[in-house]
């Protein structure tokens, strides 16, 4: 009995310690302001130091809580319980939040940045006149790959190339519904938003004879595993492919000219806000060119901020695969939400897709 | 015994505990296992459950779950054995536990590297003429793993039950002419069964749900009710679909729970048969 | 019991050695001027002055330990308290139903849980933040502490409880000087692995925290998606060095206080 009270005991006092050492550490980090906002966005998607700059400018201390998923942000918001004040979901789940009645619309007199914001990337079907939204970063989906690893010249212009016989167990998938049967549709030249039965059929056919080519089909590990050259090949984010590219350099990434998906990460304030004037300071001071262009360097994901562009080193502005112009952004199409039965349907064909793997 | 009151005592932490954080989300699961995407009351999605998709899925769970406990179990029995004869025994045992400290996720992500095509195991295989071979994304991988994540829960209750044995009945039986074999299966055995349940429970019920695994390490090769129900919840967002399979989960445990429970009635028959 | 021989220290080897190939992997990559956890550079030690540059990154570190701590005394010590009352129970229907219930958190995967508790703390009205995180990992952790104790109630034979009654001890010293001295082991089982269940967990901790309160395991994961820096793995070294270290002085520690009584009970 006595040495488990002694343990209890020590449990007890260091946690105090820590508990102590805690708040001494948060009294020297973060500055004194009660004037706080929440923000709510995924992991490794913001320059820090950006976050303190902005505390300087503005007396606004920034709570900064990270995510993984966008649906899971979106319970959390849903929710409430944590007054998140910006949050940067994708759009698909923009459309959605805006039906369940989770966001609130921006005052745009008092985001005057928003001038930066090249026009190709405003007014969009998923948010008609930015009523919720601002553009964050955008990207697309492709095939990233290592010539070193294929041995080979395979240039990947169509999604056809895929399924390639001489690509047995050298195809890694990124575990996400709207991206495989997204590809699927696109080999066959159907739309990305279809909810044609007919064509969802002849998509799952179509992936079904991809299976001897799949070498696994994984979350966000496919950076890991193209940077330590565990796999050739990978349908994926063009942002993920840069954080590959960044590390592993014979890596090179390819959007088929079939077509392919456009993706924004956007900024919104959820209806959990307490802050909303912060909120849009923060959005504002996002928009910022010299702050976009620092974020976008840091994140390495393209920015749609035009003033920022030309702040930035123009061979990473130029780069066609990540910068594509109009031409090839004529063939890319942003996801619409689907509405719950079809993005159900959706992902029982991509889980039965992936039971006939085995 | 002790008088009723305490005993009333130590029921009420528990007893709070059971009807506010098991209780409940057990209410609410049924609940919402009930309504259909759009909200409506129903009992499709209990229909959907026995289509081929779940059932295969059920039976893939069990199959994978068995196994991962199989290999468990006979790692880890050896295990705790020979480590109760060790000098420092209780450290050996926290040693055994400070792995499982480490972050899950960073764990997996070393044993992509060590199963990789350049990881260490293919450069051994590669040194002794075997060859690079595919790891990775396989069921030998995957158990792998998973038997690992669970044989620390599954050593220290067989170790808490092997070390308390007393010596005199294992001398007893090999004066008696008992050959190790016997003393090991009609002595230490039974006497051990008690931690060897314990350990069984808490690696064949947490196995049946696994999902983080089934991605990184087998590649969605491997599916399992788990992954079903996190894909409910966090990508279609059917969550009276995924509140379903988690029902039929917890069924599934209480029967698993019926089979393996304690049969004796309680402290004293155990005692007896010392 | 018999010495070792030679093949069994071989299969302890080969058992430790496997348990601590990842961690080895992953300390050995922190030296990596590369960046990543492949094709080792050269040796470097800025991935650790990076962690000693990161306030934040510490204040979560000490966040976690602190609610794997607080979290695994509390859970163990309701669980004994359940395991107790479970034995208690005469009824054997009772018995298994309440043991069934206890396994229920067991099974359940983590996103229900997380889903199901943040339903039940905005409907309370907990503060996200420390306390619901707090709470959440007691609430799943008491079921590992059932079992780790149970097992060893079980196989305590009843004469041993009678024979202290019948030297006059009272209920309560029945308790602290035969029960759970007893049971010790059991007890010390529950509470690391109610450790390891906290500090692992991710799903439930991301649904139920908020107000920019975060433990290890959340920030790991919400960097899976640009890839994991190796700062995290020159922590994770610190803090696998930093365990080993208390371990053993604890150990040393305790040894040297109790050899005497060990000696006696033996």
């Amino acid at each position: 009995m006595k040495d488990i009270i002694r343990a209890s005991v020590a449990v007890i006092v260091v946690s105090a310690l820590l508990l102590y050492i805690n708040s001494q550490l948060g009294k020297t980090s973060g500055s004194t302001g009660s004037d706080t906002i929440t923000v709510y966005n995924w992991g490794e998607y913001l320059d820090p130091e950006l976050l303190n700059q902005f505390t300087e400018e503005t007396g606004i201390r920034v709570i900064y809580e990270t995510f993984d998923s966008n649906e899971a942000m979106m319970t959390k918001v849903e929710q409430g319980g944590t007054s998140y004040d910006v949050a940067m979901p994708s759009e698909y789940m923009i459309e959605k939040m805006k039906e369940d009645d989770l966001l609130i619309p921006l005052d745009h007199s008092k985001i005057p940045n928003l001038k930066n914001i090249d026009p190709y990337f405003l007014d969009l079907p998923f948010d008609p006149g930015n009523e919720y939204s601002v553009p964050y970063f955008w990207g697309t989906v492709g095939i990233a790959f290592n010539p070193d690893l294929l041995g080979k010249d395979f240039d990947f212009t169509s999604w056809e190339d895929l399924w390639s016989p001489e690509l047995r167990q050298q195809v890694i998938l990124v575990d996400s519904a709207r991206e495989v049967i997204g590809m699927g549709l696109n080999s066959l030249g159907y739309s990305l938003n279809s909810t044609d039965e007919a064509e969802l059929d002849a998509a799952s056919a179509k992936l079904d004879e991809l299976t001897p080519n799949v070498k696994a089909i994984i979350g966000d590990e496919i950076v890991e595993m193209m940077r330590r050259n565990e796999a050739a090949i990978a349908l994926t984010w063009s942002g993920q492919a840069l954080d590959m590219m960044y590390i592993n350099e014979s890596i090179d990434f390819a959007v088929p000219e079939e077509g392919s998906n456009l993706w924004f990460d956007n900024m919104i304030i959820p209806k959990t806000a307490a802050n909303v004037d912060g909120a849009h300071q923060f959005i504002n001071f996002m928009l910022d060119a010299e702050v976009a262009a620092q974020n976008a360097d840091w994140v390495g994901y393209s920015t749609p901020n035009a003033a920022g562009l030309e702040l930035m080193d123009p061979e990473v502005t130029g780069d066609e695969r990540f910068y594509p112009d109009e031409e090839i952004r004529e063939r890319l199409e942003v996801y619409r939400n689907l509405g719950p039965e079809m993005t159900g349907e959706y992902n029982e064909r991509f889980l039965r897709f992936k039971m006939g793997m085995n | 015994m002790q008088n009723k009151s305490t005993k009333a005592l130590y029921l009420i932490p528990y007893g709070a505990w059971i009807l506010l954080f098991v209780v409940a989300p057990i209410a609410l699961v049924v609940y919402y296992s009930l309504f259909d995407i759009h909200g409506d009351f129903t009992f499709s999605n209990y229909k959907a459950f026995f289509s081929s998709v779940y059932l295969e899925l059920t039976l893939s769970s069990f199959w994978y779950a068995f196994l991962i406990t199989l290999f468990s179990l006979l790692i880890s029995y050896p295990t705790a054995y020979f480590l109760t004869k060790t000098k420092h025994k209780q450290l050996w045992l926290l040693l055994i536990i400070i792995p499982s400290w480490i972050n899950l996720l960073l764990k997996t992500y070393a044993f992509i590297g060590i199963f990789g095509q350049y990881g260490p195991i293919n450069a051994f295989f590669a040194a002794i003429g075997i060859g690079s071979t595919q790891l990775l994304f396989t069921d030998f991988s995957f158990i792998f793993v998973s038997v690992y994540i669970f044989i620390p829960f599954m050593i220290l209750p067989i170790f808490n039950a092997i070390d308390r044995l007393n010596p005199a009945l294992i001398d007893a039986s090999r004066d008696l002419g008992a050959s190790p074999w016997t003393t090991f299966r009609r002595v230490i055995l039974p006497l051990t069964m008690n931690g060897v349940k314990s350990g069984i429970q808490v690696t064949f019920i947490p196995a049946l749900s696994l999902f983080m695994i089934t991605r990184l390490i087998a590649g969605n090769k491997v599916i399992t009710l788990g992954t079903a129900i996190e894909q409910q919840f966090l990508v279609t967002q059917n969550w009276g679909m995924g509140s379903t399979i988690a029902v039929f989960l917890i069924l599934f445990m209480f029967i698993i729970m019926l089979f393996t429970g304690q049969k004796e009635k309680g402290g004293a028959s155990v005692g007896k048969t010392k | 019991m018999g010495k070792q021989s030679n093949a069994q220290k071989l299969f302890l080897a080969l058992v430790f050695i496997i348990l601590y190939a990842p961690i080895f992997f992953l300390i050995f990559y922190s030296f990596n001027s590369n960046g990543t956890m492949s094709s080792f550079e050269s040796f470097t030690w800025e991935h650790y002055a990076a962690v000693f540059d990161d306030t934040r990154l510490i204040m979560i570190v000490l966040n976690t330990v602190i609610v794997a701590l607080l979290s695994a005394l509390i859970s163990t010590a309701i669980g004994v308290l359940g395991a107790l009352a479970i034995v208690y129970l005469k009824n054997r229907k009772l018995r298994n139903t309440l043991l069934s219930l206890n396994n229920v958190l067991i099974v359940s995967p983590d996103v229900i849980i997380g889903a199901s508790f943040l339903i039940l703390f905005t409907a309370v009205g907990v503060r996200l933040g420390f306390a619901s995180v707090l709470i959440s990992h007691i609430a799943f952790s008491v079921p590992i502490v059932v079992l780790m104790v149970l097992p060893k109630l079980l196989e305590m034979s009843d004469s041993l409880i009678d024979a202290a009654r019948d030297l006059g001890a009272s209920g309560r010293d029945v308790l602290t000087r035969v029960i759970i001295p007893y049971i010790k082991p059991g007890i010390f089982a529950g509470f690391f692995l109610a450790l390891t269940y906290s500090l692992d967990d991710f799903a439930v901790t991301f649904f139920v925290t908020g107000n920019g309160f975060s433990t290890l395991s959340v920030e790991i994961y919400s960097m899976a998606r640009a890839g994991i820096s190796l700062t995290i793995n020159a922590l994770s070294g610190l803090i696998f060095i930093v365990t080993i270290g208390l371990v053993l002085v604890y150990y040393a520690l305790n040894r040297r206080n109790r050899t005497p009584v060990t000696g006696v009970k033996k």
